[in-house]
């Protein structure tokens, strides 16, 4: 029996059973929609991840303290030093690579305007943080550098933090706030940068001048960490390389002792991020595809209820001169059909959830072109998998006994 | 003397149930000629049913020889065998055996869709020709379970001389149908016959019998007699003598 006769035959006799090839299909078409859907909310993410990284600056080099290889080992006192203000103006000076740095120093704490009060990050930075981080303000101005040689008490907002004591919308340029009992003159708020990649909010936070916020409000001689930002993409390794250098000297380390500091850059969190995303996408698409295997065990026990409902069917077609091989392509095509239509609808209701939750939730979604064949491609193996074992017990019926079938 | 169509000898067939083993058929010898015209009689359990089987080539004897058209069937493996029930044999049985939600025209074009070798528009034609040979050209859009139960088998009729085959075998084709249309049916078949096509039917009806060439007795598993139909009846000659029965009347 040719191609195109076998799939009139599967056609037909799905079609005598509309509701009951729907049902079985819906078990595909939920797991198709659903591994779909995932991998686009997680595509999403992991784009969104990335550009959020990207959103951190230009050329980003950030210098934590202690040594990331120092596990549970405990150094003696004095030998673990912390990176200080001495080392950012250092680096700016020592690394011809590094272009802007600055310390940074941030305080955890409550924030006064009138009668409300927020509680947010105060972080105490050089004016050149404006430049790494490519972060300008919407209104008002950064402080200068004199600001910083004088610690002034004037800080910038963050939109979440200015909304919140001010009221949306408000351009609180020149009000006072309360930052530990100090009076601090808002000059400025900064320009939106939305959620980070990790859900949080980029925009909750003060800025001040480092000197401020480190001898007023945190009262410590060392900083937090450094930003630095390499004078050109291409740069930024080798002002990794001078950063280490220059610190590993600065801080008298020997050559066997491992760094007290880590230098990251912005592609390694960029890579760390897109690997979390990619985990968190594959769990799940990996949930989905189950929900893909267990559609097609749905198409598997119709099958074989079909093939037991229609012994006689097949008797009568083996008694006119079907072979084993035409059943058992019969119900094969049948299964795969059920699969493949289930596919193409689970394609198409895949589609559709991913815009609606990108709608709605106003997540990031993108749909990629291997996503619909993976999940297309899984539907059908799953048609052929599950619908084999039902066509072979067909195709292996004695038809004198089908024919007796009652 | 013409050709035997079918040539069977020595036929014996045992089944295996558990440790006991049942003697369906004890050692058949049978010729049956091209264009006869034969009616295998005998009670339940005598082994007609088997015998018809494996003449069907849906069973294998298990000793003996079957030659079929010259072709030695005991040889063959299962597809040639569903080859050789699709190009040279045709089926009616007695539960007619269409297939349900399916019109009469494709359950007639069911057997030339398994022979590979027509076109859509040719199957059409034959099964056509085949439906317009037992008077249901008019019916041929209907789905079986349109029609009555002697249509049906006009129809299961029809699928079985579509693939032009040398022998129809009948397993009682008139076992679930009234007096006239059983006879309206042999009709069907006495035409066939008189075309050249080899007819073997299974009957419990010794008046059915009698429209038979050669009634053939089974008795346990042997042929018990060989009777030669003298005064063969013809049905188109008894059909108008059967009065009609008022649920008949459409």
């Amino acid at each position: 029996m040719n191609v195109l006769n076998v799939l009139r035959v599967s056609y037909r006799s799905l079609a005598r059973n509309k509701l009951r090839s729907f049902l079985t299909m819906l078990g595909i078409i939920i797991g198709v929609a659903a591994v779909i859907a995932m991998l686009a909310i997680g595509q999403g993410a992991s784009d969104a991840v990335k550009q959020q990284i990207a959103g951190l600056g230009t050329n980003v080099v950030i210098v934590f303290p202690f040594a990331s290889s120092q596990g549970q080992v405990r150094f003696q006192a004095g030998e673990t030093s912390r990176l200080t203000e001495s080392d950012a103006v250092d680096i700016g000076a020592q690394c011809p690579a590094v272009e802007y740095v600055t310390p940074v120093v941030r305080v955890v704490t409550q924030i006064i305007a009138g009668p409300q009060n927020w509680r947010t990050s105060v972080m105490g930075v050089y004016p050149d943080f404006e430049q790494i981080r490519n972060w300008p303000v919407q209104s008002g101005s950064y402080f200068t550098s004199t600001d910083e040689r004088t610690a002034a008490k004037v800080c910038l907002l963050g939109q979440t933090v200015a909304n919140n004591l001010f009221g949306a919308g408000a351009i609180p340029l020149g009000a006072t706030v309360q930052i530990r009992n100090l009076p601090f003159k808002v000059i400025g708020v900064l320009a939106s940068k939305g959620q980070s990649a990790m859900g949080q909010d980029n925009d909750d936070i003060v800025i001040a001048p480092f000197s401020t916020v480190q001898q007023k409000l945190a009262g410590t001689i060392y900083a937090n960490l450094l930003f630095a930002s390499a004078i050109s993409a291409k740069a930024v390794d080798t002002a990794v390389q001078e950063i280490t250098q220059f610190l590993r000297i600065k801080h008298n380390l020997r050559s066997w002792q491992p760094n007290d500091f880590t230098v990251r850059t912005q592609t390694e969190i960029a890579s760390t991020a897109d690997a979390t995303t990619k985990t968190m996408t594959l769990l799940l698409a990996s949930v989905a595809a189950i929900s893909l295997i267990v559609g097609g065990i749905g198409i598997m026990n119709i099958m074989l209820v079909s093939v037991t409902e229609r012994t006689r069917e097949i008797g009568i077609r083996m008694a006119v001169g079907a072979r084993g091989g035409d059943v058992l392509t019969q119900f094969l095509i049948e299964a795969l059909s059920l699969s493949l239509a289930g596919g193409i609808i689970g394609v198409v209701l895949g589609v559709f959830t991913s815009k609606f939750v990108s709608d709605i939730q106003r997540w990031p979604v993108v749909i990629s072109p291997q996503s619909i064949g993976m999940a297309f491609a899984f539907a059908a193996i799953i048609g052929i998998f599950f619908g084999w074992y039902p066509a072979r017990k067909a195709a292996n019926l004695n038809p004198i006994e089908a024919l007796r079938y009652e | 003397m013409a050709q035997s169509i079918i040539a069977v000898k020595h036929l014996v067939k045992i089944y295996k149930m558990g440790d006991i083993e049942v003697h369906a058929l004890r050692g058949i010898n049978l010729d049956i000629e091209q264009g006869e015209f034969a009616a295998i009689m005998g009670a339940s359990g005598s082994g007609k049913s088997t015998f018809m089987n494996i003449l069907g080539c849906l069973d294998i004897p298990t000793s003996g020889e079957y030659l079929l058209d010259g072709v030695d069937v005991a040889r063959l493996d299962k597809d040639e065998l569903a080859r050789l029930r699709n190009k040279k044999l045709g089926f009616v049985f007695q539960a007619f055996n269409l297939l349900p939600r399916t019109t009469a025209l494709e359950n007639v074009e069911l057997p030339l869709l398994y022979s590979n070798n027509h076109s859509s528009t040719q199957r059409r034609e034959k099964a056509m020709e085949a439906l317009a040979a037992v008077g249901l050209a008019d019916r041929a859009g209907h789905y079986s379970n349109q029609l009555s139960g002697g249509q049906q088998q006009r129809v299961a009729i029809a699928r079985s001389l579509v693939n032009d085959p040398v022998v129809i075998l009948a397993d009682e084709p008139t076992g679930n149908l009234d007096t006239r249309t059983s006879v309206e049916v042999i009709e069907i078949f006495q035409k066939l016959n008189e075309k050249g096509i080899t007819v073997v039917l299974v009957t419990h009806e010794t008046d059915i019998a009698q429209f038979a060439t050669r009634n053939i007795v089974f008795r346990d598993g042997k042929v018990s007699k060989m009777i030669q139909v003298e005064n063969r009846k013809l049905a188109s000659e008894e059909l108008p003598k059967i009065p009609v029965a008022m649920d008949e009347v459409e």
